[in-house]
């Protein structure tokens, strides 16, 4: 038979040839020139991931450790992968309800059926350990370490801080440092010192396959960073000294502070009731951060740095420190006292009897109001300024040269500047012409529209202890860089108050007499000079606050300390003793026997029921002892 | 002839270059499912615990019933063309009834621990069918008389195949219209089948009533420079009246195709789709650059992004590691054994050897321009191996018999005659 297609091979050569080359410039295409494919290829295999480094740790003024950090781990799941999970199984090891587990699953698929998320955050060690040995009955799910907080001393919350997950305003201003589900301090020195504490994250470059698992490292890690761990932070704290001032508050609201005066370094800083830092540690956060928030007694709320008092009687030294540096009267100035005071048609109630003031010491000691009154009367009516607001704003001066109505600029982020009113303020309310010393006058006794925070009265008795100055008061005295072990912390500020030294000479023997034979004298120690002055604060809130301001020891003092409890009656009455035994302990290390049973009985006093009670606002006249 | 002179000139006129270039591709496609699947050191490549190991089982099955092809006369082979034929479509049909569904494909069939694809073996069986029935005295293909039975011949296991539910290997068979084309199918029949293709893919991206207006265009176009001939005017609007009424068809016949067959064809023209599968592979290809990743270092494929990479995407793991280098080479070495098949086919003496030979290189030409196109995303995606590369005892040893066959007819080129 003749062959007429012989042609027809070379057709079909030819077809061949034209895929061929139709191949080959495809090949070049995706090979050499488009090099989007290389890239597409990485972003596909090599997924950047953070390394978290671990938490600084935190210890006391003494070394102790009072914060740490201890594993717990975060379940992850890949929805996609879960098709064969023994569910049930699931559940019971990680104490979960079916409808609990599918409720979570959903989510995960919601945010991605691919990718990996969270499924179960901050599972226990002991949870996970059971969970890991059946990990190949649950495809899809993995464990992920994650550390979280632990304070071996259960107090001092609100200074710790707490840590919580970073929300989306940092994210925002941290230029893509921290992703969603990054945490970080949420408050006290956790959050002021978050960049220190926090150390650095280091990245680590993985292959993943198709299904986000990890394949091991890219290039051998060469491109990897370490997460650099935590600076430690060096506190101020006397751990002891919080935990024991905290048993002396229980069951009472207020506060204490306590400063090194030398050094501004805060020993203690108790806001009552607190509670149990752990409570806010891992998943049992968020349910138990809910409960504290709606608590009445507001165990969130720091009242050492956020609530405000008026100081009541003790501002007097502050009132008569200015005075005496104005040279409007002497330390000799006398004021009779016989239980009243008239002054410009009004008559004014002393709160109890004593003998006659003759001098500042004694008028300190005895609390006299009329005493006080006059005084700042006199320093209102100072010859030397023509109008009142000059010799008032001077004397705002002054209150603000000891840190009132300032914020001091402590190291933990809640803090508030309390109220010294200003010549604006009392313009606005009288009109410029319409107020006078009278109208006023109770800003002579701390009463009125003063008010300040314990910090800061603890801070200006630091003033008086130092005759004249004071160091911002902190509660981190060392940072210790992880690299080079060097204290990377910056020096404390020193301020200066606008009274000469001199005249802190006679306020501090008028504070001593306080204690020796005067409103505090049921605060004595024996063997301890302690000076300081009580209050009884008028508030609307209900009974008096108790509170107390004061140092130890008068020559060359060590530690001052400014306790309040609030609705407690008369200063002498609980915040005198509580501070003399924080004092006796910090100073001899033990409570003397003679005193042992004042201190039951300040840690067994339950005041909480004064609190439940619903309590009419009282608007009496400032009252003193 | 003596029986000693005899033997002699078999092993003589073996193609060895064919045989050495089939040995290259299986070796290299045994090093590439092993890549493909290496994880780690440790593993051994002759682990029937992988791929690789068990390739490795059904190379050295396929080389012995290789070997065995090359003693046995291929005179047998034409005797028995269709006895073989019958058997395959009772095997088949047999399938369907009785074959284990893999993947939604019924065409498994399993004996002890062995599975076989018997539709892979349907393609030698429909070559030698073919080839014997056009060899035929007086069959003139140009005559549809004779047209049809070829057609049915190559087309019936098709259908069956098609039935079982793998369109894949059922298109196989439509590339046989290459090996008729050579023995003088009308020209028309592959202009006809590319037009279709090229028409379906158009009209699925172009809106059909803007792609017939262009057309109608073009035909007004051609007829104002042919206007005195009637004739022609005439066929030309027949050509663009049949076009619309097809393209208006596509879009109903598209309607009607499965899910996973409209991603294929979404894939191909660009709509979305699940373009997974093909998007991974062209990474994976592309990342691969000019050398390559080197063997055994290919991140894509080894990391599972690629799917099926040792089977139908095994080109992939190829373009990744070898790179552009490698990827010519392999394309090159193809193109080659195609060649030397064509210029082996042309120099047998006996029609039925030739068209055999023919239809050999339109099977395996049809499956590297399917199974490489797919895998640099410029063909649709059918699951097709790539002929002594992809992992697959079956089409492993279907393609060598298919192979073996024609080296066989060819070694005994010179005792035929016509």
């Amino acid at each position: 038979m003749k062959d007429f297609y012989k042609n027809r091979h070379t057709v079909i050569q030819v077809i061949i040839a034209v895929f061929a080359v139709i191949f080959v410039i495809r090949l070049a295409y995706l090979q050499l020139i488009d090099k989007k494919y290389v890239l597409m290829a990485r972003n596909n295999a090599i997924k950047e991931m953070e390394v978290y480094p671990t938490r600084g740790m935190v210890y006391d003024r003494n070394g102790k450790l009072i914060v740490y950090n201890e594993a717990i781990y975060d379940i992850m799941i890949v929805p996609r992968l879960t098709a064969n999970v023994d569910s049930a199984r699931l559940c019971e090891l990680l104490d979960i309800t079916l409808a609990d587990y599918s409720d979570r699953k959903y989510k995960a698929k919601k945010y991605s059926p691919y990718k990996s998320s969270f499924f179960m955050k901050q599972v226990s060690m002991a949870t996970y350990s059971r969970f890991q040995e059946f990990l190949y009955l649950f495809p899809g799910f993995y464990g992920q370490v994650r550390t979280i907080r632990k304070y071996p001393y259960k107090c001092g919350a609100l200074v710790m801080g707490d840590i919580g997950e970073v929300d989306d305003r940092q994210i925002l201003a941290s230029n893509g440092y921290y992703k969603a589900g990054d945490y970080v301090g949420k408050g006290g020195i956790e959050k002021t010192y978050e960049k220190e504490l926090g150390g650095k994250q280091g990245k680590k470059f993985i292959f993943v396959d198709v299904h986000n698992r990890e394949q091991g490292s890219f290039a051998d890690g060469q491109f990897d960073t370490l997460a650099q761990a935590g600076d430690n932070l060096f506190t101020s704290l006397d751990i002891e000294m919080q935990q024991y001032g905290e048993d002396l508050m229980q069951n009472k609201k207020g506060s204490v502070v306590a400063i090194d005066p030398k050094t501004g370094e805060i020993l203690c800083l108790i806001s009552s009731p607190g509670y149990d830092p752990n409570l806010l540690c891992g998943s049992i956060r968020g349910e138990n951060f809910a409960k504290l928030l709606v608590d009445s007694l507001k165990p969130l709320f720091n009242r050492a740095t956020m609530a405000t008092y008026p100081p009541g009687s003790t501002f007097k030294p502050f009132v008569g420190l200015i005075s005496l540096n104005e040279e409007v009267q002497g330390v000799e100035y006398t004021v009779p006292c016989n239980g009243f005071y008239y002054f410009g048609g009004l008559t004014l109630r002393c709160s109890h009897h004593h003998p006659w003031a003759t001098n500042i010491q004694y008028a300190l000691a005895q609390s006299c109001n009329p005493y006080f009154w006059q005084t700042f009367r006199n320093s209102i009516e100072n010859k030397n300024y023509s109008r009142i607001q000059d010799s008032y704003g001077k004397w705002v001066e002054y209150c603000n040269s000891f840190g009132f109505g300032t914020k001091l600029g402590i190291d933990i982020p809640s803090e508030v500047r309390g109220n010294i009113p200003s010549v604006n303020y009392f313009n606005r309310m009288y009109g410029e012409r319409g107020w006078k010393s009278a109208t006023i006058i109770s800003l002579g006794i701390g009463q009125g529209e003063v008010l300040v925070t314990p910090l800061q009265l603890c801070n200006a008795f630091a003033s008086i202890a130092n005759k004249g100055w004071y160091i911002t008061p902190h509660l981190v005295k060392k940072i210790v860089d992880t690299d080079t072990q060097k204290d990377i912390k910056k020096k404390d500020e020193k301020h200066y108050t606008k009274i000469s030294p001199e005249w802190y000479e006679p306020v501090i023997e008028g504070l001593y007499q306080v204690v020796q034979a005067g409103t505090a004298s049921s605060s004595r120690v024996d063997g301890i000079a302690m000076c300081g002055k009580t209050g009884t604060v008028q508030n609307p809130h209900g009974d008096n606050h108790s509170l107390f301001a004061g140092f130890a020891p008068k020559d060359n003092p060590k530690i001052v300390i400014a306790v309040c409890v609030e609705n407690a009656g008369f200063g002498g009455r609980f915040a005198g003793p509580i501070a003399s035994l924080i004092i006796e302990k910090y100073l001899n290390d033990t409570i003397s026997t003679r005193r042992l049973d004042l201190e039951k009985r300040m840690k067994e006093t339950n005041l909480l029921n004064k609190y439940f009670a619903a309590s009419k606002p009282k608007t009496a006249e400032p009252t003193d002892e | 002839m003596n029986s000693f002179k005899k033997e002699e000139q078999i092993t003589g006129r073996i193609d060895w270059m064919t045989v050495f270039i089939y040995l290259g591709l299986v070796f290299f496609g045994w090093l590439t499912i092993y890549s493909a699947v290496y994880q780690d050191e440790e593993q051994n490549i002759f682990s029937t615990a992988v791929n690789s190991g068990k390739q490795f089982q059904w190379m050295v099955v396929s080389f012995i019933i290789g070997f065995i092809l090359l003693i046995v006369d291929s005179k047998f082979f034409s005797t028995f063309a269709y006895v073989f034929y019958v058997l395959m479509i009772i095997v088949l049909v047999g399938v369907i009834f009785l074959g284990v569904e893999v993947k939604g494909q019924r065409n498994w069939i399993r004996f002890g621990g062995f599975q076989m694809q018997p539709s892979e073996m349907a393609k030698f069986a429909t070559c030698l069918a073919v080839a014997k029935y056009i060899s035929t005295l007086n069959v003139d293909i140009r005559k549809w008389k004779f047209k049809w039975r070829v057609f049915a011949l190559a087309f019936f296991p098709m259908l069956i195949v098609l039935i079982q539910g793998d369109t894949g290997s059922a298109i196989v068979f439509v590339a046989l219209i290459l090996a008729l084309f050579r023995e003088g199918l009308e020209s028309y029949f592959l202009v006809i089948g590319t037009a279709v293709a090229v028409l379906s893919v158009l009209a699925l991206l172009i809106p059909k009533f803007i792609f017939s207006g262009i057309l109608l265009l073009i035909a007004f176009a051609i007829s104002y420079y042919n206007w005195r001939n009637k004739t022609a005017v005439k066929w030309i609007m027949g050509v663009w009246l049949i076009s619309s009424l097809y393209i208006f068809s596509v879009d109903f016949a598209f309607s009607k195709l499965k899910s996973h067959q409209k991603d294929r064809i979404n894939v191909l023209i660009g709509k979305g789709g699940n373009d997974w599968n093909i998007r991974q592979s062209m990474i994976a290809i592309g990342s691969g650059g000019f050398i390559g990743k080197g063997y055994l270092n290919g991140t894509q494929t080894k990391l599972k992004f690629v799917p099926e990479q040792s089977t139908d995407f095994i080109f992939s793991s190829i373009g990744e590691e070898f790179g552009f280098v490698g990827s010519i080479i392999l394309v090159l070495a193809f193109v080659g054994l195609f060649y030397r098949l064509l210029f082996m086919a042309e120099r047998q003496r006996s029609r039925f050897s030739r068209v055999y030979g023919y239809c050999v290189v339109s099977i395996l030409f049809f499956h590297f321009l399917i199974n490489i196109g797919m895998a640099i995303g410029v063909a649709p995606v059918i699951g097709i191996p790539l002929p002594f590369i992809s992992y697959g005892g079956s089409s492993l040893l279907s393609f060598t018999i298919l192979l073996f066959l024609f080296i066989r007819m060819d070694s005994q080129r010179l005792e035929s005659f016509r």
